[in-house]
């Protein structure tokens, strides 16, 4: 059975390692999100919210171009329609009504690549609330229009100056500045990251991908399960969103793309299941791409999405019991995929999706398996990067 | 009895301890520094192990990180550099860093070096204490490691009580909310707040850490409590210095007066 257990372990990983100054607010959250998600009144305003701000349910599309390419029946859960353009805005919907019923005057978040940045001053300007997000000054170079967006939407964006100046070091950012200011602010963590009871909120408010998946397939094919599931893994929220209701169904075939950047060996990849060990970053405890002395390593991909040295602890664990199958995909082969979906389609991915896409060339899989792959975010973000690797 | 307990024994006001990090702001500075602040008349030395990701401290702290990794700087060098440190220092020496580096390293493997050197406790910030019941707190007492817990505005009586209980060196209190660095000076506010704890009566000592800087926030501390850390405000003394011992002894006897 996989589940989070009290304290917040998935087998060996996860729990709550932080410094004393959070735990009040740790425990807060811990003591009171579940009873607060389950009312009545917090399940209407989510649902409402989802349907008509986020345009949810999004499509099951069955890709017949693709389908034909690969010898299988594949489907795409459309993630990339959902407003602001990912998966992201399914948690930070929940976690501002959340934080609203908390009592809380103030968001933070971090971001990478700056779609659950976007998410997150989104759902602010919608509740009327203060918004700062912290990001790497090197992403906020890389990823402009995102940081374009945020600004009109109401929110101060803060670069993250300390270590290497990318995600891992805005989410530091973000924890000292909760530490700083504990009482009225929220912090709206955007994967399945980060203390205990963070990975498991955030895995349940992105599961409604898997909970339609389920409704659809069924109105389609007459079964819920698909045999396999694929998804990208960076901290790794769209792939426990689009496994969460089938992690204790053995027959369906849980596939996890990880960003292989520039090769496993190369010095130059964020591969965290096949070049990480045990160890503990921001609060849990997971696998981790870390020197032998313990210090955290930069990782590489060309989608700063992915771009992160952790993966949540869920996943650490799919990995330790055998349960999801891990494939590593670099750079280039994510960008192949990508324009690859774009002109069988006629849909650009995110480049963090294209890698979950490539995946398709690594695994075997029968003629007439079902394979849903989570289409987690479009690719509007990303034209600088397609445009200068293809010569477009 | 080690000898933060033996301290708190002989000396129940104005504790100075102070804080600086391994291998900052030269690789080869630690031993020096530790000997510079014992010469200076400081009570307690903490050694900060850098970490590349320390989500408690400001830019002060993390930039000697930082700098100190660049230098070199690891748990094993660390070890290594404190070999026979005992034959030139005699204050208490406690070791703060955060939990990855050391379990890398593991947990017994660490704790029993720490005893061989002549450690006397540890600050691991990052580890809860849930976490230190469950999986270390043997350990610790095994290799005869006092363990310090840290409290802020915001930890309730309950869980100061808690910490109280299980806490057997002394009680790290943080001024504020706030990271390492981050504030200067004591206001009311958090007057009031050393005041609540003071009136707790509790077992073990408390030094007040955090915003700590000089003379007059030393005194105030010390009116609250048993004394007082220095972290950020002396990484700046060193980082600065042309001279180690000369401007260290100037720093200390300025504070302590």
């Amino acid at each position: 059975m996989i589940r989070v257990d009290e304290k917040g372990f998935y087998g060996k990983f996860g729990g709550a390692y932080i410094p004393e100054m959070l735990h009040p607010n740790i425990e807060e959250l811990r003591e009171n999100y579940e009873q607060i998600i389950s009312t009545e009144e917090f399940k209407t305003e989510f649902q409402s919210l989802l349907k008509d701000f986020v345009g949810r349910p999004t499509p099951l599309y069955l890709a017949s171009r693709l389908s034909e390419k690969y010898g299988a029946k594949i489907y795409l859960k459309r993630e990339d329609l959902c407003h602001t353009g990912a998966h992201k805005v399914n948690n930070t919907v929940g976690q501002i009504i959340l934080a609203k019923k908390l009592g809380k005057k103030r968001i933070i978040a971090e971001t990478g690549a700056g779609q659950h940045g976007v998410a997150t001053a989104t759902v602010c300007a919608l509740m009327g609330m203060d918004c700062t997000i912290y990001m790497g000054e090197l992403d906020i170079q890389r990823q402009r229009p995102n940081v374009e967006r945020m600004k009109i939407l109401g929110a101060k964006v803060v670069p993250a100056t300390s270590g290497s100046k990318t995600l891992k070091d805005a989410t530091n950012e973000a924890m000292r500045q909760w530490i700083n200011d504990p009482v009225d602010t929220h912090y709206i963590i955007g994967s399945v990251v980060g203390p205990h009871p963070y990975p498991e909120m955030v895995a349940r408010f992105q599961s409604v991908i898997s909970e339609e998946i389920k409704i659809q397939l069924q109105e389609k094919e007459g079964r819920e399960n698909p045999d396999l599931v694929i998804a990208c893994v960076g901290g790794g929220s769209n792939a426990a969103g689009s496994f969460y209701h089938y992690y204790n169904v053995p027959e369906v075939r849980l596939i996890a793309a990880e960003a292989a950047g520039l090769g496993i060996s190369s010095g130059k990849s964020a591969a965290t299941t096949i070049l990480g060990t045990m160890g503990i970053l921001h609060g849990s405890k997971t696998l981790l791409m870390q020197t032998e002395d313990g210090q955290v390593v930069e990782p590489h991909s060309i989608s700063a999405g992915l771009d992160y040295p952790g993966i949540g602890p869920v996943h650490a664990h799919l990995f330790d019991i055998g349960r999801g199958e891990f494939v590593a995909v670099e750079d280039e082969d994510a960008m192949k995929a990508g324009i690859e979906l774009s002109r069988l389609e006629g849909i650009i991915p995110a480049i963090e999706t294209s890698h979950a896409l490539h995946a398709l060339n690594m695994i075997e899989y029968k003629k007439d398996d079902i394979i849903v792959i989570n289409l987690s975010g479009r690719g509007d973000k990303d034209l600088d990067t397609y445009i200068k690797w293809g010569g477009y | 009895m080690n000898r933060i307990n033996r301290l708190f024994q002989n000396k129940k006001e104005r504790v100075l301890s102070i804080y600086f990090t391994a291998g900052f702001p030269e690789l080869e500075d630690t031993v020096p520094i530790m000997e510079a602040i014992e010469a200076a008349g400081a009570d307690i030395i903490e050694i900060g192990v850098p970490y590349s990701d320390p989500i408690a401290d400001g830019p002060t702290i993390q930039d000697s990180n930082m700098i100190a990794l660049e230098n070199g700087m690891s748990l094993k060098k660390l070890f290594a550099q404190l070999e026979g440190f005992r034959n030139k220092v005699n204050l208490p020496v406690v070791l703060m860093g955060y939990l990855n580096p050391i379990i890398q390293f593991g947990m017994e493997d660490f704790c029993k070096k720490c005893q061989e050197l002549g450690i006397d406790g540890l600050i691991l910030p990052d580890l809860p204490m849930g976490q230190y019941l469950e999986e270390f707190k043997e350990l610790f007492e095994q290799y005869g490691l006092s363990n310090t817990f840290l409290i802020s505005p915001q930890t309730s009586e309950n869980r100061i009580r808690e910490i109280d209980q299980h806490s057997n060196g002394f009680i790290y209190m943080v001024s504020s909310h706030s990271i390492t660095g981050a504030k200067t000076g004591i206001s009311e506010e958090q007057k009031v707040y050393f005041k609540r704890v003071q009136e707790m009566d509790l077992k073990n000592p408390r030094l007040i850490g955090f915003g700590i800087s000089d003379a007059e926030t030393f005194n105030t501390a010390s009116a609250f409590g048993h004394g007082a850390i220095i972290g950020s405000a002396f990484i700046n003394i060193v980082k600065k210095s042309k001279d180690l011992r000369t401007d260290i002894q100037q720093y200390i006897q300025s504070v302590i007066q």
